[in-house]
């Protein structure tokens, strides 16, 4: 058994509730940091650890805390970005619904390395109910003396709010969640200045991942130093895999970032396998945005060595035979799936998700999904795999926000390490979804 | 004030004297707004919207719109430009109970398109239509978080997981004997806890 330091304590009765979670050892990082450490050593405490951010980009969280201006009499704030919205991805869901004082105590910690009095978290609007959880738990921890004035008896004061969000993928950009969080549209914002600088309503913000901010508590228990040993080089401590797709157990597994992928889809303790006895065709490791690889290039490396759970060894050899540890959204297809119908759902996921500011990305991801739809059609043409390949390298860096490489990677990485699929597609001017469901088997056909 | 938007909906005068919270929604949308620094107001629309959705039959009629703009002081074009925006908003009327069903990769996988397709028969009507006793409509949606649970539809507030076309049945069959709208803001959720 790997070690877990975020969800280990799923297997006790209403870990939700302040009582259960407080008797089980929670809230012991704000009582260390608020008694013990100044804020600065907090922030030191979370730079040695190495921790990453959870959301999909891999920042070092400490180095983006480190940012932070702090101009006087200027207030500072602290926002987690709980929009989880990248397909494939469920894990802070997951966290905040089953452990909801683990993300606040988080909130806490990190509010008073940073100097925020008041801090946001922002959820997507479609997690409504996760809001109600999330406000209960608020109220407990109000309750208990964790938030407002004089938490523990100090002189730190914090207020904590949700704030739930109208439904756009866009808004988990972290400029555009702040535009989102002011009441406005999720356009993001053209950088610089980053959020650090002028961020919520012009002030000093941190943007945190819920998973990265949770992730802080265990920091702190155990000291940077500690957490930095679990996990292998620059991938330290444990991350949260939404697994999904064609496995037998489907859910929300803590890693200890550098078990192998084989490990983590094969082994009993994880996905255990590929259901109905099917092989795999392809995993997208990291959330729909990153390169989809086929079954050879996932379980090794370009030079034959075993892939890993890590940021360095699932990105090793680039785009052309790696890809991205991202959000931890780990998608597995079996040997029936088409991987023409996959990219189409995820490119008419993009162009509906475009928040239409940039060209590129508004017109692209449009044009993609057209093209994509001819294929399942059966009226693509063999230069319509050239013509999707042309687009998608149109939009990628030349947009404001990366959701233009975001729809364009996919598309990419479909081509490149499937080609044949589509061509074979276009040649026949045919497609056919064959079916491998698996709750729906033997059902009424419609 | 009192202008026309997106091209159907009409700004009706009359209509829009008589749009008010009731006293709970009105202490909700009041206490939302102390969450932000004075003069950051504007800050609540999201979550103001939600609850005049919920208040005003579901959807955002350019009345209703209007009337958030006046408690938030704000300008109606402000409260246009967002409720456009985000994919939560209906600016059309819809039914009681609005199903949507995730269509993105792992529910794909997983038989979403199957799931469209039954309630689609079963209920005599299509993707974004309404059935004629104005109780369902349905909609595809994208991705809902919930890809290891897969195929799954939302109701209001509540996830409806792991789906087979028997839960279907069920479900329908339940929110038609309730007979009131599903919204976000519902506070008799179904969650996975």
């Amino acid at each position: 058994m790997g070690k877990k330091l975020l969800i280990h304590n799923d297997h006790i009765p209403n870990i939700h509730t302040y009582e259960v979670y407080r008797a089980h050892g929670g809230y012991a990082s704000v009582e260390k940091a608020l008694r013990t450490m100044s804020p600065d050593q907090v922030t030191d405490e979370v730079k040695k650890s190495g921790l990453r951010g959870r959301g999909g980009a891999g920042f070092p969280t400490g180095l983006k805390w480190s940012f932070l201006a702090k101009p006087e009499g200027v207030p500072r704030y602290l926002v987690c970005n709980a929009d989880e919205s990248e397909p494939g991805t469920f894990k802070d869901r997951y966290l905040m619904e089953r452990h909801p004082h683990a993300l606040i105590e988080g909130m806490i910690t990190s509010s008073y390395a940073l100097g925020a009095k008041t801090c946001y978290i922002y959820i997507r609007g479609e997690y409504f109910y996760v809001s109600r959880i999330l406000e209960t738990a608020i109220k407990e921890a109000y309750a208990a003396g964790m938030l407002g004035k004089n938490i523990l008896g100090t002189n730190y004061e914090l207020d904590m709010y949700v704030q739930v969000g109208g439904g756009a993928y866009i808004c988990g950009e972290e400029t555009a969640l702040l535009e989102s969080l002011e009441g406005k549209r999720g356009n993001p914002r053209i950088k610089p200045p980053f959020p650090a600088v002028a961020g919520l309503w012009g002030c000093p913000t941190v943007v945190n991942n819920v998973e990265t901010i949770a992730a802080v508590v265990p920091i702190v228990n155990m000291g940077g130093e500690e957490y930095a040993k679990i996990g292998v080089g620059k991938s330290t401590g444990t991350k949260l895999i939404s697994a999904s797709g064609h496995i037998n157990k489907p859910g929300v597994y803590e890693i200890e970032l550098g078990i192998t992928v084989e490990d983590f889809i094969y082994s009993e303790e994880y996905c255990g396998g590929i259901r109905n006895g099917k092989k795999m065709k392809a995993v997208v490791a990291g959330g729909s945005s990153v390169p989809i690889l086929p079954t050879e290039l996932i379980l090794k490396t370009a030079k034959g060595e075993n892939r890993l759970m890590t940021y360095e060894s699932l990105g090793d050899g680039g785009f052309q035979t790696g890809t991205m540890l991202g959000s931890g959204g780990f998608i597995v297809m079996d040997e029936d799936t088409s991987i023409v119908k996959n990219l189409y759902t995820f490119t008419r996921f993009y162009h509906h998700e475009s928040c239409g500011q940039c060209s590129p990305c508004r017109e692209g991801t449009g044009w993609m999904e057209k093209i994509l739809q001819k294929f399942i059609n059966g009226t693509a043409n063999e230069s319509d795999v050239d013509l999707l390949w042309d687009i998608q390298s149109k939009i990628e860096g030349k947009t404001i926000c990366p959701l233009g490489e975001a729809a364009a990677w996919p598309v990419a990485a479909a081509i490149r390490h499937f080609k044949q699929e589509f061509i074979d597609v276009a040649k026949k001017k045919e497609f056919k979804d064959v079916k491998h469901y698996y709750r729906l088997n033997n059902l009424v056909e419609v | 004030m009192g202008a026309q938007v997106h091209g159907t909906q009409h700004f009706d005068k009359a209509k829009r004297a008589e749009i008010k919270f009731s006293d709970a929604a009105m202490a909700t949308v009041q206490e939302m707004i102390t969450r932000y620094p004075a003069g950051k107001q504007k800050s609540a629309l999201l979550p103001v919207l939600h609850v005049a959705q919920a208040e005003f039959g579901g959807w955002l009629s350019p009345e209703v719109m209007d009337y958030v703009a006046s408690v938030l002081s704000i300008k109606p074009i402000e409260v246009y430009e967002v409720a456009s925006f985000y994919s939560m908003y209906n600016l059309k009327p819809v039914g009681k109970c609005t199903l949507e069903v995730c269509q993105t990769s792992s529910c794909w996988l997983n038989g979403a398109e199957d799931i469209v397709r039954y309630i689609e028969k079963k209920l005599s009507i299509k993707v974004g239509e309404t059935t004629k006793d104005g109780m369902f409509t349905l909609k595809v949606a994208e991705c809902l978080g919930s890809c290891g649970t897969a195929p799954m539809l939302q109701c209001g507030a509540s996830f409806h997981e792991n789906l087979t076309f028997e839960k279907v049945d069920s479900l329908i069959e339940k929110y038609k004997n309730e007979n009131r709208l599903r919204s976000y803001t519902d506070l008799d959720y179904h969650n996975t806890i």
